[in-house]
């Protein structure tokens, strides 16, 4: 009987729900465009890391600083300094007259390395068969230190082999190397996937952590519970205009990399988004959680930005391989999203692997956002303490 | 000088009233600093290779053997078809493929000369590359040994040739440990972290809590009001700057090998730039979100462009122009020469100014940029 009288008016229900949110999320889009400063910084954080990633830095090295203490000042030692200098790896500074002066020279910052020709040079080499060149490097930075032994020790050599064409093939065994996946040597795809997912944090979770606390703080928050609106519809309402830049973010991001820098993405397009909303979401949920539990926003921001960044930065494995670091790190990773994240879009956007090499990461990642999501709406307070 | 004093009092009173923020100014630099130089290694280690052996020979068992004894790498696979390999590339758990074809050990032998195959996970860049540069070593350390071998078997006329012999040291750091250089730079990063948001986030929320208007109405001067925002930071930084240099001594075992005076000096000029940018951008922002995001985003530049991830001298041209505008990169420059190499500050003489200039820049657009009137 009730369901009689009523039933022209319970269809018409979950549509003023509807509109409803949507008036939420539209007051939620006035929010995030009012501030032009924030949104500029948005946008400009991922076209500015690609450029840098993409043209500044290199892992490579080159240009670096080089003197010469030549004792010897004879043939051989001319044309091996000759080699040096012509190689891009090496600038050549001006030659030092004692030993003194190479140390000074490190001090100053001004060399990395330093080589040492013994006087009679040439002579040792013709008549004892057997002559020496010193090397000394800056072992304050190791990884560089060890490359450039190896770049000189190649120089030298092959100028070696060079000297005495006519010695007889010794038994070689030559390696070809072939990078698979990067035959070109793009050094972009190196960093790529890791920008995606410091951006998505960044945005997602970074912005949203402040979004709930800031009403907290300002007072309207009273306001937001008052209204009919049930605390889901809230938190998806703050959620989906963040949701939307992190896409836009997304956009931008692979259009540099394929139009600036050359990167092929070789999987399915779908299957990335697919794989990206999923994350984004973790990340909005992530920020949610953050928002609903603490008071104010230098609080919110300290733990989403300092908090949250570093284990990204860390422990995802863009910047150092996790393999090298101390199990208990090791252990954390696992607990990371961003880390199956970088997995996958690793996978499948510069292997061009299929859903089935990723399903076990996507999996845990669905996972870790319906956890979050649940754990955020279980702390949504619809009480002002 | 009286109303200097009053506001530094003031400062220093909310400073030290928000005990969460003042931990936290204090604790986040040095769990950091005691955490992130175990992560941070950029050493190559642990490279997997899987190896697809199509000769199964003896040679080709020496070789594996001697790339699985090298101790940098870790044999994941020995198996006979490329495509088992392939998949342990592509399922991650390999970084390099090492093919050796059919007929190594015979085409050795009797023609001096074999290639081999080497396929390398080229999308982990430095891990791929310093892998197979050890691995190419490993090949050359192997043809010695098989010269060895089997000229002392038909030991006819072994050509005495002759050889350069290349010695190497490395001085600063003879064991090529990572963590002389790495610590160092983190302490300047999360110095610079800290008390670049810091300063960042002082005067907004003033601005934000309104309490601004008290300050504006009082006959206190534009340069007073900064260098009271300023002073209590510093000394804050100066602060952190000690422990953290206390937790690289401890923990680390690193002592600065050049003056400390000089250490200091340098830290000293250091802060008075990075907080007098801080407070520029507090100047600027109308929100703590705005602030902190517009911090955050020259943060990231001034890290990248600083030559902690990534040398500078490799850098083109115009990055390193711009690498010498951040007063980071002359900061961790210092830090690095005088804790590693004891540098003498007539040495480093350039850096310090560089670092002046920016103190002074940088304190003097705060200074003017911010209004007394809104």
């Amino acid at each position: 009987m009730k369901y009689f009288i009523n039933w022209h008016v319970a269809p018409k229900e979950p549509q003023i729900n509807m509109k409803q949110l949507f008036a939420f999320i539209r007051k939620e889009f006035y929010h995030v465009f009012r501030d032009k400063r924030t949104l500029l910084i948005l946008f400009g954080l991922p076209v500015v890391q690609i450029v840098l990633f993409g043209f500044a830095l290199s892992s490579e090295v080159k240009n670096i600083g080089i003197s010469i203490f030549d004792n010897a000042h004879d043939n051989n030692s001319e044309q091996i300094i000759n080699r040096i200098k012509t190689s891009s790896y090496f600038l050549l500074k001006d030659p030092v007259i004692s030993y003194n002066e190479i140390e000074e020279r490190f001090k100053e910052g001004s060399i990395k390395c330093a080589v040492i020709f013994p006087a009679n040079f040439s002579n040792d080499l013709s008549h004892f068969g057997k002559a020496e060149i010193q090397i000394i490097t800056d072992g304050s930075d190791p990884n560089t230190a060890t490359i450039l032994v190896n770049y000189l020790s190649a120089i030298i050599s092959s100028y070696q082999s060079q000297l005495k064409p006519a010695q007889g093939i010794s038994y070689q065994i030559i390696p070809q190397v072939r990078q698979l996946y990067n035959v070109e040597q793009n050094g972009s795809l190196n960093f790529i996937p890791g920008v995606i997912a410091l951006i998505f944090m960044i945005v997602s979770t970074a912005l949203t952590s402040v979004s709930i606390v800031k009403e907290k703080e300002l007072g309207t928050m009273e306001i937001l519970l008052v209204s009919p609106l049930k605390p889901i519809m809230v938190l998806i309402a703050k959620a989906v205009p963040y949701l939307v830049l992190s896409i836009i973010n997304f956009i931008i991001i692979l259009a540099l990399s394929v139009y600036l820098l050359d990167v092929h993405i070789k999987g399915s397009l779908a299957l990335i988004f697919f794989e990206s909303i999923i994350f984004i979401i973790t990340c909005l949920s992530l920020g949610l959680l953050i928002s609903n539990v603490t008071n104010n926003q230098q609080t919110a921001m300290l733990i989403s930005m300092m908090g949250m960044m570093l284990p990204t930065i860390l422990f995802t494995g863009f910047m150092f391989p996790i393999e090298n670091m101390p199990v208990i790190f090791q252990i954390i990773s696992h607990i990371i999203p961003s880390s199956y994240y970088y997995i996958i879009i690793k996978a499948v956007m510069l292997k061009g692997l299929g859903f089935s090499y990723v399903w076990k990461e996507t999996l845990i990642l669905t996972g870790m956002a319906v956890f979050l999501l649940t754990i955020a709406l279980k702390n949504f307070k619809i009480r002002l303490t | 000088m009286k109303v200097l004093g009053f506001i530094l009092q003031k400062e220093f009173r909310q400073i030290f009233r928000d005990k969460t923020i003042l931990a936290m100014m204090f604790a986040l630099p040095i769990i950091q600093l005691i955490i992130l130089p175990l992560a941070a290694n950029f050493e190559v280690k642990n490279v997997n290779v899987a190896v697809v052996d199509y000769d199964r020979s003896s040679f080709s068992q020496k070789l594996i053997n001697k790339i699985a004894s090298s101790g940098y790498f870790r044999i994941v696979g020995n198996t006979i078809s490329y495509r088992d390999a392939l998949k342990l590339i592509e399922k991650n758990d390999a970084d390099i493929m090492l093919e050796i074809p059919q007929g190594f050990e015979r085409n050795l032998v009797r023609e001096g000369s074999q290639q081999l195959n080497m396929s390398v996970d080229a999308i982990n860049g430095t891990k791929s590359a310093i892998g197979s540069g050890y691995l190419t070593a490993v090949l050359k350390d192997f043809n010695r040994s098989l010269e060895v071998n089997i000229n002392s078997v038909n030991s006819s006329a072994m050509v005495q040739s002759s050889v350069i012999d290349i010695t190497y040291s490395d001085w600063f750091n003879p064991r090529r440990e990572y963590k002389y250089y790495m610590v160092p730079g983190i302490l300047v990063l999360l110095l610079t972290l800290i008390g670049g948001f810091m300063a960042a986030l002082n005067i907004v929320r003033e601005k934000e809590i309104g309490t601004i208007e008290q300050i504006n109405v009082t006959p206190m001067k534009k340069w007073q009001f900064i260098l009271g925002k300023l002073i209590p930071f510093w000394i804050v930084g100066m602060i952190v700057f000690t422990i953290g240099l206390t937790v690289m001594y401890i923990v680390y075992g690193i002592f600065p090998k050049g003056s400390i005076p000089v250490l200091y000096l340098f830290a000293a000029v250091y802060l008075v730039a990075l907080l007098g940018f801080g407070l520029l951008i507090s100047t600027f922002s109308n929100s703590q979100l705005q602030a902190m995001f517009v911090a955050f985003f020259f943060m990231m530049i001034f890290m990248l462009m600083s030559g902690f991830f990534t040398s500078i001298d490799s850098m083109p041209n115009w990055a390193r122009q711009m690498s010498n505008l951040t007063p980071v990169t002359h900061f961790i420059t210092v830090v690095r020469l005088i804790v590693l190499k004891g540098s003498g500050l007539w040495q480093v003489r350039q850096e310090m100014y560089y670092l002046i200039g920016f103190a002074l820049l940088l304190n003097g657009c705060a200074i003017f940029n911010y209004r007394k009137t809104s």
